[in-house]
């Protein structure tokens, strides 16, 4: 009970005690397996998926099975006793520093072991479908085992270097995805660009794990969250910095603001692909690093300015990358843009100081925005476009992915009673909470960004919806729904993006509050102990007034859509569709200048100064030349010259012949060389 | 010292019988007429060595090189001449020079200039006994030496890298 | 035992190693002899590090880098003797005199 009652408490928690957990037995003990069985069987689809009834499918599908599995169990136990066990193997020591490959299984992990394997397992099922007669079919699901069983490395680490680990290997596989069809040459740009991006990001992770990693003198989660617990002078000292360069590379795999432009590239990938980095793998591992950190951020006199920062981050890239959903014609960059939107809302969460809020609303987006792609993929799959301008009208043709896309889509909105309603509340709450207590007046200003982004998220949702399922169909051929190995996965996961938001109702049921504090440190965060009604009445409201005013505009016959969608807002619509001229300023801002003025600059410099300089001493060296050459050379040098010359060349043809080209007359000479050397050296010593 | 002094010792007949093993092998390795026995020999030459280290408490060198080079080097020496094709029967014109007493007078000035310098160096200075430290040479090998460690390490997977690369059929042609 | 019995011996060998590198033809004897030259330096290696009685064991260590890059040298050799032959049909060091003046 007393674990209930600090979880219910509104508020900073430091100083109760952990609550008591069960250490998960021979479940937990055996949960090394979650990330073991992708990665080998991985191996044994690239070595002999080929010459199987399926072509390693099955292989890839077994491992997310068994992952989801495994997962859900871990989930059901935690739900029952809070699990909280962490086992560890020495592989390496190298002097005093010890190499460690472990497994956490925690409320956190567990909550993200859940989500991977039941994500994974439909998007690997919907996989089968959508990538039937691709040519590099088994090295897709090769690679995209790997995707997964990096994404479980990643979570399950119990130390920043094996962290470090799967963080790398998630960056390896996606680069290997976004690149699937690297046939195209914009599609290779992509996935060096969303390596690029996040490399540029690493560094600040690598930075933030070396200055945390060496204060601390531990690489352990549990070492360094302890440290904070009991208020560690040294780590305070640079926590702030430490936390600052953790959280740059949380920026960059959660393509926070502005390394958002790898992400919306990132569609250049196969549709499951984006699906599932967009749900469970990927973008999420930053906010997991912070959950991770989070004691860090939340304790007083460590890292609890980054927060400010974080926040700010988030308020930015949720509402910035929310307006350019709105002009993109893409189906799938709609949602690209759309996930950017939905991960500031959790980075925002995770800086107003709410652990649980920011990684309910993981849980929940997971499963929405997973359905979101597969459904847009079957979509894609039918009409051979990406464009919402060849779609409309495939509410007839595609009952089931037109179903599944609308409760995706009103998920998304955040409409009672779906998944996304409960979460983003969870947000405004906590939000509302934090400007009422440290975060001030700029909690107070993120509060009302997130409200508009709210209104904007139903906005573009409706659009998508009316673009590509109402009015009339505009592209070729006839669509047709999709397979059953596609359609399942898009029921199962429209089932969840129904249920998930149940696991956390403010004062009513709080259920995932308990599953993600079953950690061994004390979290400290804000959660809500009731339903705020006036604040989720608002949040409800800008919901059903965004998908209002996008029913207003858009759900016409196709003429009309068309011509409302091609109505521009004459300043913001060229600043929007060109992203606010990120890209552009990344590669002209940075090269602009150095080939601009700069150049110019030179060119002038040199072609003026520099120039008439070497003019100058070219004529007087003319000048000077014409006096030595008539006078000296022609007379005097040429003949000693010419002399030496015909002597060198008499004596090359006469040695040239000890140049035999035989090696070992070399060697001979070489060794007589040397032995002549050192009787040399002694007779003279 | 007296040779009657230095054979008294039984180590130094050990060693002696050690040595004479490997010197004769040795010259067969450089003089046989059959490849196949040439590369054979270095077998027991290098069995000597091993033996030698273990002599001077250097187990774990002798059994590398036991491992190593008795176990994998030659087998991939008896590869080369297989793929090579070199003359496994008796075959003098194409196995040696004919001009040998440039390279006898060479290898003997190389012997005498150095056996000359050793013993001016050295003398009768007497070789401490050997203890095994193999555990030692793990910790060193891990600490001290852990960079030069990891440098020869990638210097084999160029040459692993370089092997292949090099001996693969160009599929061009 | 003295230290230069096994210095001679390893003399001894780095010579007849010598004669075998520019004596023999056939490509791959030649890299035989070396392995043969490579032992004596080995046996120099660690006779001197027991002589000086290194706390740190670098003859040995050394030596263990000697086979390494010897095993790589070998490897390598072989490699290019194994192209040489496919190119030219013989594996004689004597033919190969394309540095020839």
């Amino acid at each position: 009970m007393v674990m209930l009652a600090t979880l219910f408490a509104l508020g900073e928690q430091t100083g109760h005690e952990v609550a008591q957990l069960s250490d998960g037995g021979v479940l937990a003990q055996w949960a090394w397996l979650i990330p073991v069985v992708p990665l080998v069987l991985m191996f044994a689809i690239v070595f002999f998926g080929k010459r199987l009834p399926m072509k390693g499918w099955e292989l890839a599908e077994g491992a997310m099975l068994f992952v989801a599995v495994y997962g859900v169990a871990l989930f059901a136990m935690n739900a029952n006793e809070g699990i909280n066990y962490e086992g560890s193997i020495e592989i390496a020591r190298i002097g005093s520093f010890t190499l460690e490959w472990g497994w956490v299984v925690d409320g956190l992990s567990i909550m993200m072991y859940a989500v991977v394997g039941v994500v994974g397992l439909a998007v690997f099922t919907y996989a089968k479908g959508y990538m039937k007669g691709d040519i590099r079919y088994t090295w897709f699901f090769a690679a995209f085992t790997m995707f997964a069983g990096a994404m479980l490395v990643l979570v399950s680490a119990p130390n920043l270097i094996q962290l470090i680990v799967g963080w790398e290997l998630v960056g390896l596989a996606s680069y290997l995805l976004i690149g699937h069809y690297w046939e195209d040459h914009a599609n290779n740009a992509a996935a060096t660009k969303a390596f690029l991006v996040n490399k540029i990001a690493d560094v600040g992770l690598f930075v933030g794990v070396i200055i945390i990693g060496v204060t601390v003198g531990s690489f352990r989660f549990t070492d360094i969250l302890n440290a904070v617990a009991d208020g560690d002078s040294a780590l305070a000292q640079v926590a702030f910095w430490g936390g600052l360069a953790l959280f740059i590379g949380a920026m960059g795999k959660s393509a926070q603001f502005p390394f958002h432009v790898w992400l919306p590239d990132a569609m250049a990938g196969p549709t499951p692909v984006s699906s599932l980095m967009h749900a469970a793998t990927m973008v999420t591992a930053g906010v997991y690093l912070v959950g991770r950190m989070f004691p860090l951020y939340q304790t007083d006199g460590f890292a609890i300015d980054v927060k400010a920062i974080m926040i700010v981050v988030g308020a930015l890239t949720l509402f910035l990358t929310g307006l350019i959903a709105l002009v993109q014609d893409d189906i799938k960059k709609v949602l690209a843009y759309s996930t950017l939107s939905q991960l500031g809302y959790m980075t925002v969460a995770m800086g107003a100081g709410a652990y649980t809020a920011g990684l309910f609303h993981l849980f929940t987006h997971a499963f929405f925005k997973g359905l979101l792609f597969l459904a847009a993929g079957s979509v894609i799959h039918a009409v051979h476009s990406n464009n919402m301008s060849d779609m409309g009208g495939l509410r007839k043709f595609m009952p089931w992915t037109y179903r599944t896309f609308l409760i995706g889509s009103l998920a998304l909105a955040g409409i009672f009673p779906l998944a996304g309603f409960w979460s983003k509340d969870e947000i405004l709450a906590s939000l509302s909470f934090d400007s009422s207590h440290d975060g001030g007046t700029l909690a107070m200003v993120v509060l009302v960004v997130a409200i508009a982004g709210a209104f904007i998220t139903a906005f573009y949702m409706a659009r998508a919806v009316y673009l590509t399922f109402f009015g009339e169909y505009k592209g070729h051929g006839h669509p047709h729904e999709s397979p059953r190995v596609m359609t399942y996965p898009l029921i199962g996961l429209g089932v969840l993006s129904i249920v998930a938001g149940f696991a956390n109702i403010p004062g009513v049921f709080t259920g995932f509050t308990q599953w993600l504090a079953a950690r061994p440190q004390v979290m400290g965060d804000h959660h809500a102990e009731a339903i705020n009604f006036a604040l989720a009445g608002i949040g409800l409201a800008v919901a059903l007034l965004g998908i209002a005013a996008g029913t207003r505009l858009w759900k016409r016959d196709a003429a009309t859509q068309q011509a409302r969608d091609t109505f521009r807002i004459p300043v913001l619509y060229p600043v929007l569709a060109n992203k606010y001229y990120i890209d552009d300023l990344y590669m002209k801002g940075v090269v602009g200048p150095i080939k601009g003025p700069i150049a110019r600059f030179t060119n002038w410099t040199n072609t003026y100064v520099i120039d008439s300089v070497v003019n100058a001493f070219g004529a007087v060296s003319v000048f000077l030349s014409r006096i030595v050459y008539q006078g000296m050379d022609q007379r005097g040098i040429d003949l000693a010259i010419n002399a030496v010359g015909s002597a060198t060349g008499e004596a090359g043809d006469a040695l040239r012949y000890t140049t035999s080209g035989k090696i070992q007359e070399y060697a001979a000479a070489l060794f007589a060389g040397a032995v002549l050397l050192v009787v040399g050296f002694l007779i003279l010593t | 010292m007296e040779l009657t002094d230095w054979i008294a010792d039984a180590r130094n007949v050990v060693f002696l019988v050690i040595a004479l093993a490997m010197l004769g092998s040795s010259v067969m390795v450089v003089t046989s007429r059959n490849v196949i026995h040439a590369a054979l020999m270095l077998v027991v030459a290098l069995a000597g060595a091993a033996a030698l280290f273990l002599m001077l408490g250097a187990e774990f060198v002798a059994w590398t090189i036991v491992l190593v080079y008795i176990g994998a080097v030659i087998v991939l020496f008896l590869f080369g001449i297989m793929i090579t094709r070199a003359p496994t029967k008796a075959d003098p014109v194409r196995l040696d020079h004919k001009r040998r007493w440039p390279a006898l007078i060479v290898a003997l000035g190389t012997f005498a200039t150095m056996a000359t310098v050793t013993t001016m160096a050295f003398g009768d200075t007497p070789m401490p006994d050997g203890v095994s430290r193999s555990g030692d040479l793990g910790d060193v090998l891990f600490t001290r030496f852990v960079i030069p460690f990891e440098v020869v390490s990638f210097v084999l997977l160029a040459a692993l890298i370089g092997g292949i690369v090099l001996a693969r059929k160009d599929p061009q042609t | 035992m003295i230290v230069n019995q096994f210095l001679v011996l390893a003399a001894l060998l780095f010579s007849i190693g010598i004669y075998g590198v520019l004596v023999r033809r056939n490509a791959v004897l030649v890299l035989l002899s070396i392995e043969l030259m490579l032992t004596g330096v080995n046996i120099n290696l660690v006779a001197f590090g027991q002589y000086i009685q290194d706390a740190f064991l670098a003859g040995q260590v050394f030596a263990l880098f000697v086979i390494t890059v010897a095993a790589a040298e070998v490897g390598i050799g072989l490699a290019i003797v194994v192209l040489i032959f496919r190119n030219r049909a013989s594996a004689n060091v004597d033919e190969l005199d394309l540095l020839k003046w």
